[in-house]
């Protein structure tokens, strides 16, 4: 366990030394967010209605954009080699990474959230609703694309290849999360897709650290 | 005690090394020689239990290391070409975090004391991206010292230091061996060591 | 018999007995191609709904059901390659989905020229041709993934992974497009609409149906033939083949005359 903290640790202080990682997921989430009006038109009651959309694709590409670091500079300096060897089980220490990487990444996004939803003037239950539905589909976000990172480790043309993998994978939760408020805004109550996300962060949590180990071990081989 | 058999290796299609069998007790070193690109790191790495093995075994202490892996990866200590350093946490952050993953305690007296060892001190605290490389590597050495694992397999750790550090490394290698450590190492340069040592000649 | 699979498991052995066997395949595909295609232009009749151009389905049905049996089958050879560490089965999954990807982007295709005289639009958010588009970039990823990487050992695991976490998530996937769909209301692909399929429709989808399947397999087995070759070309058995021999008798003539 001790392990874990350990990475967690590691991570987040490395990051907070260096910045741009918090500050690039945000900043691409803000941009995203106020680029869509503009390419749609001011007009309010047309920008409630693709509000839950853009917000989550927003903050889907805005979280797969630090993907390709996740592992990265730990293939690059050895330290993946190190966890690899240590007594701890890989996919335990990746799962760390994984936390730690939401924590940067994700959990900037589900705060900010609300902030930007207001610029779509949704109202304050279909605020609430999304960033309850950030807060639960950005985990998913994060394990389905350590996958993704974790296989395409140290090839060609890594981050394109990663957005190509990933995405496809990431429909369910973007379907869910933004269903979600689009639920909650016309009524209909949106339990029932915050109940399919929080399944999905489960069987997300179970199978994506074994996943992305076995990859990381295949990429270390070479 | 640790032993390997059979061992090969192949890098693409071409065969590199093949049936490579050698043991090691308690207190011996094994030195690895061989010409560049003969396959030396890839042995060690093979070794180490980083890449599979398509023939051949390796066993830690009489069991085939696929059935007691968590014992021999706790017992195991390798240093690779890369450092696995974090350029911008300091000497001391690095040392306690790793061995925190690697699943051991390691007090902050024990850590500095390390680094002191190795010549680091009044450098403790400063980032490692500052550094330079001998102390870059002065830093990754000190990993070994405050390691308790019994097998340490070092690829070329003599490289880039000085001739203070290497005397200061032997030092550290040697009290492993008398403390019933073993050591498989490459090196281009002579080794000279306490203890029981070998060589082992790889080729083609 | 577990004897036998384990005999054909080697690359060496497989390659002669793929060679037999895709012609037969081949055969087979192109006659219950003519036949279900005659079947479902000529003899089927016309639908009272929707004229002569749904005919288009005896093509857009059977491409998406071997686009994604298709998938399956990568992902039953990726199974067998990870629990077995064998050559054979990464060189299948990666003579598969190129046929596969076909597939797909052929029932996108027909999907796409059957909606525009229908509903007159070339596309619709249909959950089934949402579906096969997911499963088009899947392929599209499984193929840029393994061409990516230049180590084939490396390759054959990572696509094999990629393999099996596609599949588990292709029903996910599907659950929750058709979820989308429905809260949507849009306009739906339907075959059976209105009227009961006749029988003779059924029959000819089917027969396509099984003719898509002995092109795929055909394909796939002559495809791995180039693949084991190029995997194994540095062994003495590929050497001694005839037609490789050939070749090279080819090659050094022709740089002789050069």
């Amino acid at each position: 366990m001790s392990a874990f903290v350990a990475i967690v640790k590691r991570d987040l202080t490395l990051a907070l030394r260096r910045k741009n990682e918090v500050i690039t997921s945000v900043f691409f989430f803000v941009v995203v967010a106020a680029l869509f009006p503009l390419g749609i038109g001011p007009e309010m009651n047309t920008l409630r209605l693709v509000a839950p959309g853009i917000l989550w694709v927003g903050a889907l590409l805005a979280s797969m954009l630090s993907l390709s670091r996740m592992f990265a500079t730990d293939y690059a300096d050895g330290t993946l080699e190190q966890m690899a060897l240590s007594p701890n089980s890989l996919s335990l220490l990746v799962a760390a990474k994984i936390l730690a990487h939401w924590l940067l990444s994700g959990l900037p996004l589900v705060l900010l959230a609300p902030i930007l939803g207001l610029q779509f003037d949704l109202s304050a239950n279909a605020l609430w609703v999304l960033t309850l539905s950030l807060l639960l589909g950005t985990p998913v976000l994060s394990l389905i694309g350590a996958v993704g990172a974790s296989l395409t480790l140290g090839v060609r043309g890594g981050d394109v290849l990663l957005s190509l993998l990933v995405l496809p994978l990431y429909v369910p939760a973007l379907v869910f999360g933004a269903g979600a408020v689009q639920a909650e805004i016309s009524g209909l109550g949106a339990s029932a897709h915050l109940s399919v996300l929080a399944a999905l962060v489960l069987v997300a949590a179970v199978f994506s650290p074994w996943a992305s180990a076995a990859s990381l071990r295949i990429a270390l081989e070479s | 005690m640790f032993s390997v058999s059979n061992l090969c290796c192949s890098r693409g299609e071409k065969r590199l090394f093949s049936g490579v069998s050698f043991s090691l007790q308690v207190g011996e070193y094994l030195h690895l020689e061989g010409d560049n690109g003969v396959g030396k790191t890839s042995l060690l790495r093979l070794a180490c239990g980083l890449c599979p093995l398509e023939e051949g075994q390796i066993c830690w202490q009489g069991q085939p290391v696929s059935e007691n892996s968590d014992e021999f990866r706790a017992n195991l200590a390798y240093l690779g070409h890369q450092l696995a350093l974090k350029e911008d946490l300091t000497p001391l952050e690095n040392l306690l975090s790793h061995a925190s993953i690697a699943g051991r305690q390691l007090s902050l007296t024990d850590a500095k004391a390390a680094l002191a060892r190795l010549g680091l001190r009044g450098r403790e605290h400063l980032p490692v991206r500052v550094l330079s490389q001998g102390q870059k590597r002065r830093t990754a050495l000190a990993r070994l010292v405050v390691s308790t694992a019994k097998l340490w397999i070092l690829d070329e750790p003599f490289v880039a230091l000085d001739p203070a550090a290497q005397n200061a490394l032997s030092e550290v290698i040697n009290a492993h061996l008398a403390s019933q450590g073993m050591v498989l190492l490459t090196s281009h340069q002579a080794v000279s060591l306490a203890g029981q040592g070998r060589s082992y000649r790889l080729s083609a | 018999m577990i004897q036998k699979l384990f005999f054909y498991a080697s690359p060496q052995n497989f390659y002669p007995l793929a060679g037999k066997l895709w012609p037969v395949f081949a055969c087979l595909a192109t006659g219950l191609t003519v036949w279900g295609l005659w079947l479902g232009m000529f003899v089927a009749p016309t639908d009272f709904q929707q004229g002569q151009g749904y005919r288009i389905i005896f093509v857009h049905v059977p491409a998406s059901w071997m686009s994604m049996v298709i998938y399956l089958a990568m992902a039953f050879w990726a199974l067998l390659g990870l629990t077995f560490n064998t050559r054979l089965s990464g060189m299948m999954t990666k003579a598969l989905a190129p046929t596969g990807a076909i597939c797909a982007f052929l029932s996108l295709w027909t999907g796409a020229l059957w909606g525009k005289p229908m509903w007159g639009t070339w596309w619709v958010w249909d959950a089934r041709l949402t579906s096969e588009l997911i499963l088009f970039f899947l392929y599209l990823g499984h193929i840029a993934l393994t061409s990516a990487i230049d180590d084939p050992r490396r390759a054959d695991k990572a696509g094999g992974i990629l393999a099996l976490v596609g599949a588990l998530n292709v029903p996910v996937i599907y659950f929750s497009v058709k979820w989308w769909n429905t809260l949507h209301q849009g306009a739906s692909v339907s075959l059976t609409k209105g009227s009961s399929m006749a029988q003779v429709m059924l029959e000819a989808m089917l027969i396509m149906g099984i003719a898509f399947w002995m092109y795929a397999v055909a394909m796939a087995l002559y495809r791995v033939r180039s693949i084991i070759l190029v995997r194994e070309r540095h062994t003495q058995w590929v050497a001694e083949l005839p037609e490789v021999r050939a070749q090279m008798i080819k090659n050094t003539a022709g740089g002789a005359n050069a």
